[in-house]
């Protein structure tokens, strides 16, 4: 490691810039990305800073060159990302679905803005909450994290490319425009101090008939180009050797069912989550940029002798339902807090229902995250 | 008795005993015309990275190359292609696939690239329809051939691929036909030599969709319609756009020395890390 990947110190520094030093921390080589509102300031300092540490950040046509890009060159041993927004997520669906059925180890950040198709590319909304999960077509599983500021940015970004290459998938970091253009305090550590995962390869000079590269539940060594593997890559239906089947049902069962497991087996380790509920009869669910009006509000709640707690979501997907569940044995009241219309509030309501009531309260304009008066207030009415 | 094993059996990936090709298809030519270029230059599989994306041509290099490949998906292939020569800036890297693949759905990817003029060979097989999907009509379909999308005769004007391509900048153009395979392989061995964005069309017969919706039936008349029609570069370049109309344009179209992206990047990175280039 160059000291120059790594810029140890205390900084005044935003998100979005945040995201990209932890890209760059975590041992981010390649980058690809198209510009877009409001996640262009990662793209603008990865195309500065990559080249200086013998990276570098390509623009692309659109966003679906720049996710084939990038799992291209992750095929070739490279730790890769991309930075995008809503739209983008919508053009790279398909390639996620590719990058998902051959395991590329590959990061994107969504910096999320509002509503469907254009929007308003400067509000913050947490709109893409179940894409993320569910964009691209067919059954699969993915990684995805929700940092709640600049310096979860940084640290979330770091972890999604550990997650990245240690479960050969792709990892979403989604932001939105609040986390991503707010300016906070970000420590960088000391470069020895991180913690940085590599991808296992096959060994070198091992026979290409006997490499089994793919569809292992823990995880198979990556027969990446460029070292004699003779790696034979398809998203088809194929095997362990990666040879295609396309006539056979119980390996069309097998293909989905190993892809999925590789994550669901491994939840535990992935789940990040952060609860200070004990003793609390209110519980405020929450993650991203909205866990910080919800950790004001159950202050402001306890200060006026209200028992309330709250849960932070950083781990989205895979569902954290077990963890949802221990808390909601210990709860009377659950409220989701959202900035959108309801999107994880299904999911967390069907882990918490049998044991808590469960209730939603959207922003009262969407791109407002929820004043802590009118979650206090919500509370109130809850445990009335 | 003693077994005979192709002379280029050496590059077909082991597990393969089997082509997925109708009978009389172009496409088992070009895999012949591609290893033969790979053969007389001596060079080896692993020097390669093959990609390819959806359709039948896709399937030239995937299974069948004993080589690192990547079957991507539909459209795509070039920007996969970009990707993998940015990390492997040192290998050669091909992209095998179709018209529809190349043209249609991915014609975006074709033409950056092509104006980047990044180091890549691009091999596009032109059977001028959709051939997997059952014969439908793509943007290199010919005025009035009954496709199963245009059952009334297609109307619309087709692409002329080499010359977009060329118009976007590539640094080495050629143009063949199945019945060219001598010609076809010495324009693959130049292109995968090239420093430069390297195209190669091929016209190639898929007897089995367009033969029977044009009505030029089976290959052999495809074929010997491909050589009546065919016309070396250097001659056409004295004829009228009007003695031209139905002729195929054969030859190497464009071959010129141009900036390679993956070699200014590597001035510019050498820039950035404050490093002597």
């Amino acid at each position: 490691m160059t000291p120059e990947r790594v810029l140890t110190g205390r900084y005044f520094m935003m998100g979005n810039e945040a995201c990209a030093e932890g890209a760059l921390a975590a041992g981010c080589e390649f980058a690809a990305g198209y510009p877009i509102t409001p996640a262009t300031e990662v793209a603008n300092r990865l195309a500065r800073r990559l080249p200086q540490v013998g990276g570098f950040f390509l623009q692309m046509e659109d966003e679906i060159s720049s996710i084939a890009a990038v799992i291209g060159a992750s095929w070739t041993g490279k730790k890769v990302m991309t930075v995008t927004s809503g739209p983008g997520i919508s053009l790279m669906s398909e390639n996620i679905g590719f990058a998902v059925g051959v395991e590329t180890p590959c990061v994107i950040v969504n910096v999320q803005r509002g509503a469907p198709s254009t929007g308003m590319p400067t509000a913050g909304v947490q709109g893409d909450m179940v894409q993320a999960k569910h964009g691209s077509h067919g059954d699969y599983e993915i990684i995805a994290l929700c940092p709640s500021s600049p310096q979860e940015m940084f640290d979330c970004t770091i972890t999604a490319f550990n997650y990245a290459e240690k479960y050969r998938t792709p990892v979403f970091i989604l932001s939105d425009a609040f986390v991503g253009h707010m300016r906070e305090e970000v420590v960088i550590p000391e470069a020895e101090t991180i913690e940085r995962v590599y991808r296992k390869i096959p060994a070198q000079g091992a026979d290409p008939q006997t490499i089994k590269g793919f569809l292992d539940e823990d995880v198979a060594p990556m027969p990446i180009f460029g070292r004699g593997f003779k790696a034979h890559v398809t998203s088809s239906c194929h095997d362990e050797a990666g040879k295609r089947n396309l006539i056979d049902l119980s390996s069309l069962d097998l293909f989905v069912r190993r892809l999925s497991n590789k994550i669901l087996k491994h939840k535990e380790e992935i789940t990040i989550v952060e609860g200070d509920y004990e003793g609390g009869d209110v519980v405020l669910v929450s993650y991203g940029s909205v866990a910080r009006a919800a950790a004001t509000a159950a202050h402001l709640a306890r200060e006026a002798g209200l028992p309330a707690g709250t849960l932070r979501l950083v781990t989205v997907w895979p569902f954290p339902d077990h963890e949802i569940e221990r808390m909601a044995r210990t709860a009377k009241h659950v409220i989701v807090l959202e900035n959108n219309l309801g999107q994880m509030y299904p999911y967390i309501k069907a882990a918490a229902a049998r044991f808590a009531d469960v209730s939603f309260l959207p922003p009262r304009l969407l791109g407002q995250i929820q004043d802590p008066e009118d979650i206090v207030s919500k509370i109130k009415e809850v445990v009335r | 008795m003693t077994e005979i094993i192709h002379p280029l059996h050496r590059f077909v990936r082991p597990s393969v005993t089997s082509s997925t090709n109708c009978p009389g298809c172009g496409n088992g030519i070009v895999v012949q015309s591609i290893l033969r270029a790979v053969d007389e230059l001596r060079m080896d599989m692993d020097e390669f990275v093959f990609v390819s994306g959806i359709g039948c041509a896709a399937w030239i290099p995937s299974p069948f190359f004993n080589a690192d490949v990547l079957h991507s998906i539909h459209g795509r292939p070039i920007a996969y292609a970009l990707g993998i020569k940015m990390g492997l800036p040192e290998k050669k890297v091909m992209v095998v696939s179709g018209d529809g693949d190349l043209v249609a759905i991915g014609g975006n990817h074709l033409i950056h690239n092509a104006r980047r003029n990044v180091e890549m060979t691009v091999i596009c097989v032109n059977n001028r329809i959709y051939g997997m999907t059952g014969g439908q009509a793509g943007p290199t379909t010919p005025a009035g051939v009954m496709t199963t999308t245009t059952p009334y005769g297609s109307f619309e004007n087709s692409f002329d691929i080499s010359r977009l391509v060329i118009g976007a900048g590539a640094s080495f153009v050629a143009r063949w036909t199945t019945v060219h395979a001598r010609q076809l392989t010495k324009s693959i061995k130049k292109a995968i030599q090239k420093k430069g964005f390297a195209f190669i069309e091929v016209y190639s017969q898929c007897p089995v969709q367009f033969g029977r919706k044009s009505g030029m039936n089976g290959s052999v008349q495809m074929m010997a319609d491909y050589r009546r029609r065919s016309i070396q570069v250097e001659k056409a370049a004295g004829m009228t756009q009007e003695e031209l109309k139905d002729r195929i344009v054969v030859g190497e179209l464009v071959d010129i020395e141009k900036p390679e992206m993956v070699k200014e990047i590597k001035g510019i990175k050498a820039r950035a890390m404050g490093r002597p280039q």
